[in-house]
């Protein structure tokens, strides 16, 4: 369940490169490591998040998970869909359950992010 | 349910207020114009029988021990002896001033030493402390002393880790980050106690201690206990011990008998104290010989017949707490030391585990049971397979609608779709079997009109709430039609 075409991060968000933009959502494994997803919290939008940055809050029942910005960038877009329901999350974590996205500021931080090999060797070591 | 705003009418009132015996005297004046309101406050306007009934409508809205069974797990909801609530009313606790002389509060200094020196039995160790407010506190104050401890020992700051099992406490990790410990997680093994292997292997020389939830979340005394405090001691670790399941095994066992280094109590559990309401609980810690000389100050000494404030300890860590620790709950926890004796301890914590027990065995037929051991005073079960679609929540939901409070639910986080179960111990039997038909007649219902727990709870004063936004965007203010 790691999709070919994105990037990831270590905390478990996936990142979708657009044409200078940057789709950002949890990954598979942080929506099934969560539970029932019953809130979410997103940045409004405008906001300039720096690359780390806690940009958003997905709550479970049972946990409370905070989302890393994994560019930085000014947020453009977030998924009103999502915050209605935030299931979408545990649905199709990599479709309709995306968060927010971002305007890239730096291409060279692309870089450093996890391609979904080295992703998937680090749900293989626990992550 | 209508709030006092929407009782009443313009002009009424519900209290007539005394003639003035002063000559009366304009109270704004005093107050700058800018910052005088521009119209009078808008308050509720309801005669007295109105208002009565109101707050006592809201009051038969409420559920507590005292109206039903409350069978929420890692939290030990006990009957509170009504009786200890009026010694804890006595004026002469209340009226006193924490600044007055020794001399004169004599009696309240009595209370405080001898609480202790039952604290110190019941737990089998040489020192104890009464100012932490908390359970969580009391972790902290711990942590504070492991700290010290190992700096007087020119150990710091090699000795930064914590282990913690899976199966502690939440607020356990917590309270050793915020004292500036690493945490390192210790996985449990299949019978749901801490594996030894891994504990041998994280065992070195930066291991500063481990804290131990006993019995653990899981409701399991650790089996092997005597061994995990030995290799933690061997490896130069001390061991803290959470003391909120001391109702597992009051008056039975002693923490510092199992190598316990540091163990606190929740007065708010274990002895007496209502709680979950939010009001003052305490959380006093006890700890072994190696760590007396870095307790909080002050410390209640006893001379001849005299008690006495100390504050001449060189290495304490100093306060944690303004004055003394919440002193009426205490008052409380002695007088139910007291009432009880050893034997009545000793029922407690075999009512406790017999219940829990009973519980366990009459629902595991029909009920998932990941760790089918025999228990402590707790039992976690999975919601999980009931039914399809079903989950932990609609479970608790429906139990509502049969006047039950609900078990804590998703939590531990090593079960999935848990349901922890805590009886209390002073139920009789007729209230678990009733609460054991409602669990059965659920997982029925589950099956043939899952529509029932998925609505649930149909009979309470409110529907299934968005649990998530009510705790994340209240509305506090009431909405006046006018705006």
């Amino acid at each position: 369940m790691v999709p070919k075409e994105l990037r990831y991060t270590k905390e478990h968000e996936w990142v979708r490169l657009e044409d200078g933009r940057a789709r950002v959502g949890i990954t598979h494994h942080a929506q099934k490591s969560l539970g029932d997803i019953v809130y979410v919290e997103l940045p409004p939008p405008g906001r300039v998040a720096k690359k780390g940055e806690r940009v958003a809050t997905v709550e479970s029942v049972k946990a409370v998970g905070e989302v890393f910005s994994p560019l930085s960038g000014k947020v453009v877009e977030v998924n009103p869909a999502v915050a209605a329901s935030p299931d979408l999350i545990n649905k199709d974590p990599y479709g309709q359950g995306w968060l927010f996205a971002l305007e890239v500021a730096d291409a060279r931080e692309v870089e450093a992010l996890l391609s979904p090999e080295a992703y998937e060797e680090l749900l293989k070591g626990g992550g | 349910m209508p709030t006092l705003y929407d009782r009443g009418q313009k002009g009424r009132r519900a209290l007539a207020l005394p003639e003035l015996t002063q000559p009366e005297e304009d109270l704004l004046r005093h107050i700058p114009e800018a910052m005088r309101r521009k119209s009078p406050p808008r308050l509720p306007e309801v005669s007295q029988p109105e208002l009565v009934r109101h707050y006592t409508a809201l009051s038969r809205l409420n559920y507590g021990v005292d109206t039903g069974f409350y069978p929420l797990g890692s939290c030990t909801m006990k009957y509170n002896p009504k009786l200890h609530e009026d010694l804890a009313r006595l004026p002469g606790f209340t009226q006193l001033h924490p600044l007055l002389p020794e001399e004169e509060v004599q009696g309240a200094l009595a209370v405080l030493w001898e609480l202790s020196e039952y604290l110190k039995g019941i737990a089998g160790l040489p020192g104890v402390s009464l100012q932490p407010a908390a359970g969580a506190h009391g972790e902290l104050t711990g942590m504070f002393l492991i700290k010290r401890y190992f700096e007087d020992r020119g150990e710091l700051p090699r000795r930064h880790k914590i282990l913690l099992p899976d199966s502690a406490h939440g607020t356990n990790p917590a309270s050793a980050a915020m004292a500036g410990f690493r945490v390192v997680a210790l996985p449990s093994d299949r019978r749901g106690l801490v594996d030894l292997e891994a504990l041998k292997r994280n065992l070195d020389e930066e291991v500063a201690g481990i804290m131990l939830t006993v019995p653990n979340t899981l409701g399991l005394f650790e089996e092997d206990i005597l061994e995990i405090t030995r290799l933690v001691h061997e490896a130069g670790g001390l061991c803290y011990f959470d003391g909120a399941n001391l109702n597992a095994f009051l008056g039975r066992a002693r923490p510092g008998d199992m190598g316990a280094d540091i163990f606190h109590f929740n007065l708010h559990k274990t002895f007496s104290t209502p709680h979950g309401g939010g009001g003052p609980g305490a959380g006093p810690i006890a700890v072994s010989a190696p760590l007396l000389p870095y307790l909080p100050v002050p410390e209640i000494v006893k001379e001849g017949e005299t008690f006495r404030l100390n504050y001449d300890k060189p290495k304490t860590i100093g306060r944690v707490h303004p004055y003394f620790g919440n002193f009426l709950v205490m008052v409380r926890a002695l007088a139910y030391i007291l009432t009880l004796g050893d034997a009545g301890m000793r029922e407690v914590s075999a009512a406790a585990v017999l219940a829990a027990n009973y519980l366990r065995v009459r629902l595991k037929g029909t009920y998932k049971l990941p760790y089918d051991r025999l228990c402590k005073h707790e039992f976690v079960l999975s919601g999980e397979g009931l039914a399809e679609g079903i989950r932990t929540l609609d479970i608790a939901k429906r139990l509502i609608d049969y006047g039950f409070h609900p078990p804590t639910i998703y939590f531990p986080l090593i079960v999935r779709e848990a349901l922890m179960i805590e009886p209390t111990e002073t139920e009789p039997k007729e209230v678990l079997d009733a609460f054991v038909e409602a669990m059965l007649k659920i997982a029925e219902e589950a099956r043939t009109q899952p529509e029932l727990l998925k609505g649930a709870p149909q009979r309470a004063p409110v529907k299934r709430l968005d649990e998530a936004r009510a705790a994340r965007q209240p509305v506090l203010r009431y909405p006046f039609p006018e705006g």
